[in-house]
């Protein structure tokens, strides 16, 4: 006898996009606010941005339920080792932790699609790109999520990052000063927006830097 | 690969043995659950109608209950995933009051649970076949979310679960606002069941209205909406087109 197939799907994909975007002194992370399940809105206002450490913040798009639970993970473990080291976790450090979290299951994946932004241990920007089973790379901006398609050709060209394969190794973060790095987000989401239906209604943009963390928000296309 | 099938289903590992111990589909459902926020809590409805296929089995299924002192649930979906959930919920409630330390769970601890639950049952490929609607309020904080059968969760100022998703949440969108009275919340839920009824196939015209405040949860007594079906258009529909139906 043939076996029976689930005829129901243990994921979904909720949309939304997410951008990061490292500086010299600063980093840059946003994401749309929007929540959807097929061509239905569930909710616009639904924040895909968790602050994992003081100098680590995570932006997912994906399975809703799935980015939760990764996210619950993650900071029960950074809990952990704060307990265990008195001392919080470097972005570095949580981005091998994501990395490993994500490949312990890789054969009942997090349908999740992470940009990790925040602050090395040198206070340069840095931002670390996933795929859904944990392959990463420190890169000098990045995009993920159902827009971004739409955003990484934009930021290519806008950003002109050397490549990766020179030797010596350049610097990827881009020389654009704060206030610049945060326009051009807010540029690549109003774009988005117009042509990516799951992407819209509000931008919420996390910006890190030797101050601390702040956020800002901007009204996008509802539609 | 089909020799090690035999072996396996003469050990019972697969095949019809075990699958019968997981939701392949849903039996008994209950249609739409719609609720929104108001001035001073929330404000839910839900038919009564348990349907078994195409069959209206049940016409006087509660599909919204007291969970606690300060919240409410609803659920559409599979009846029977709806009592085990009720079940658990129970029990957790209990444990809640035995430390009988002043606390109680509010709303925002049992729609996490409820998550939880849901996520963890989809992780085991044997879902709970519900969406659940949670609100509440408690020391004035008024709140409403979501669970979906496979754990996606968010809150909102209103929600809906299936068709109501499709019909009512856009009225919602539309005429919702902060401070709504009871009279205008009520007033509105209606309309949005009114929209289902008319457009639904499986829901029925018996409906309770279920309101949580600071003070506690009442549900009213199943009622009927008025409905018009007197358009000129239903008279001799098919004029337009004739050997039509």
């Amino acid at each position: 006898m043939a076996k029976q197939h689930a005829n129901w799907s243990p994921y979904d994909n909720n949309g939304g996009s997410c951008v990061a975007i490292a500086g010299a002194d600063y980093c840059v992370i946003a994401a749309d606010t929007r929540m959807s399940s097929g061509y239905n809105i569930l909710t616009r206002d639904y924040s895909k941005t968790c602050k994992l450490a003081d100098k680590a913040v995570l932006a997912s798009s994906g399975f809703q339920a799935d980015v939760k639970a990764l996210q619950k993970q993650l900071a029960a473990r950074h809990l952990i080792y704060q307990h265990q080291h008195n001392k919080q976790m470097s972005c570095p450090a949580m981005a091998q932790l994501l990395s490993n979290t994500l490949y312990y299951k890789r054969f009942f994946p997090y349908y999740a699609f992470n940009v990790l932004g925040g602050l090395d241990n040198e206070g340069k920007g840095c931002v670390f790109t996933y795929d859904a089973v944990g392959s990463y790379e420190r890169v000098g901006y990045s995009s993920q999520g159902s827009g971004s398609t739409l955003i990484i050709p934009f930021l290519d060209n806008q950003l002109k990052s050397p490549s990766p394969l020179l030797l010596p190794a350049q610097d990827a973060v881009t020389p654009l000063s704060e206030s610049e790095a945060v326009d051009l987000v807010k540029t690549c989401f109003a774009s988005a927006t117009e042509r990516d239906i799951y992407t819209g209604d509000r931008l919420e943009i996390v910006i890190l830097n030797a101050d601390g963390i702040r956020r800002e928000f901007m009204e996008l296309r509802k539609d | 690969m089909s020799y090690m099938d035999s072996k396996m289903s003469q050990h019972g590992l697969i095949g019809s043995e075990s699958d019968s111990q997981r939701t392949l589909y849903p039996y008994v459902t209950g249609t739409s659950v719609v609720a929104l926020k108001y001035k001073d809590g929330i404000l839910m409805a839900a038919d009564m109608g348990g349907s078994y296929g195409s069959t209206l089995r049940y016409k006087t299924v509660e599909r919204m209950k007291p969970i606690g002192k300060h919240s409410l649930l609803g659920a559409s979906g599979e009846i029977s995933d709806f009592q085990e959930i009720l079940r658990y919920l129970d029990e957790l409630i209990l444990y809640d009051n035995m430390w009988d330390d002043g606390n109680s769970f509010g709303p925002k601890e049992v729609h996490n649970y409820l998550t939880r639950v849901m996520y963890n049952r989809r992780n085991k490929f044997n879902p709970l076949w519900n969406s659940l609607v949670l609100g509440g309020v408690k020391n004035g904080q008024k709140y409403l979310g979501m669970v979906s059968m496979i754990g996606v969760n968010f809150e909102d100022n209103h929600v809906a679960t299936g068709f109501g998703n499709h019909l009512a949440r856009p009225i919602l969108r539309d005429e919702w606002h902060e401070n709504l009275s009871f009279e205008d919340g009520v007033k509105l839920l209606e309309k949005c069941m009114r929209v289902l009824l008319y457009r639904d196939r499986s829901a029925v015209n018996k409906l309770q209205i279920a309101k949580i405040t600071e003070e506690g949860v009442t549900i009213s007594p199943p009622y009927s909406l008025k409905t018009f079906w007197g358009f000129s258009a239903f008279h001799n529909p098919t004029v337009g087109a004739e050997g039509s139906w």
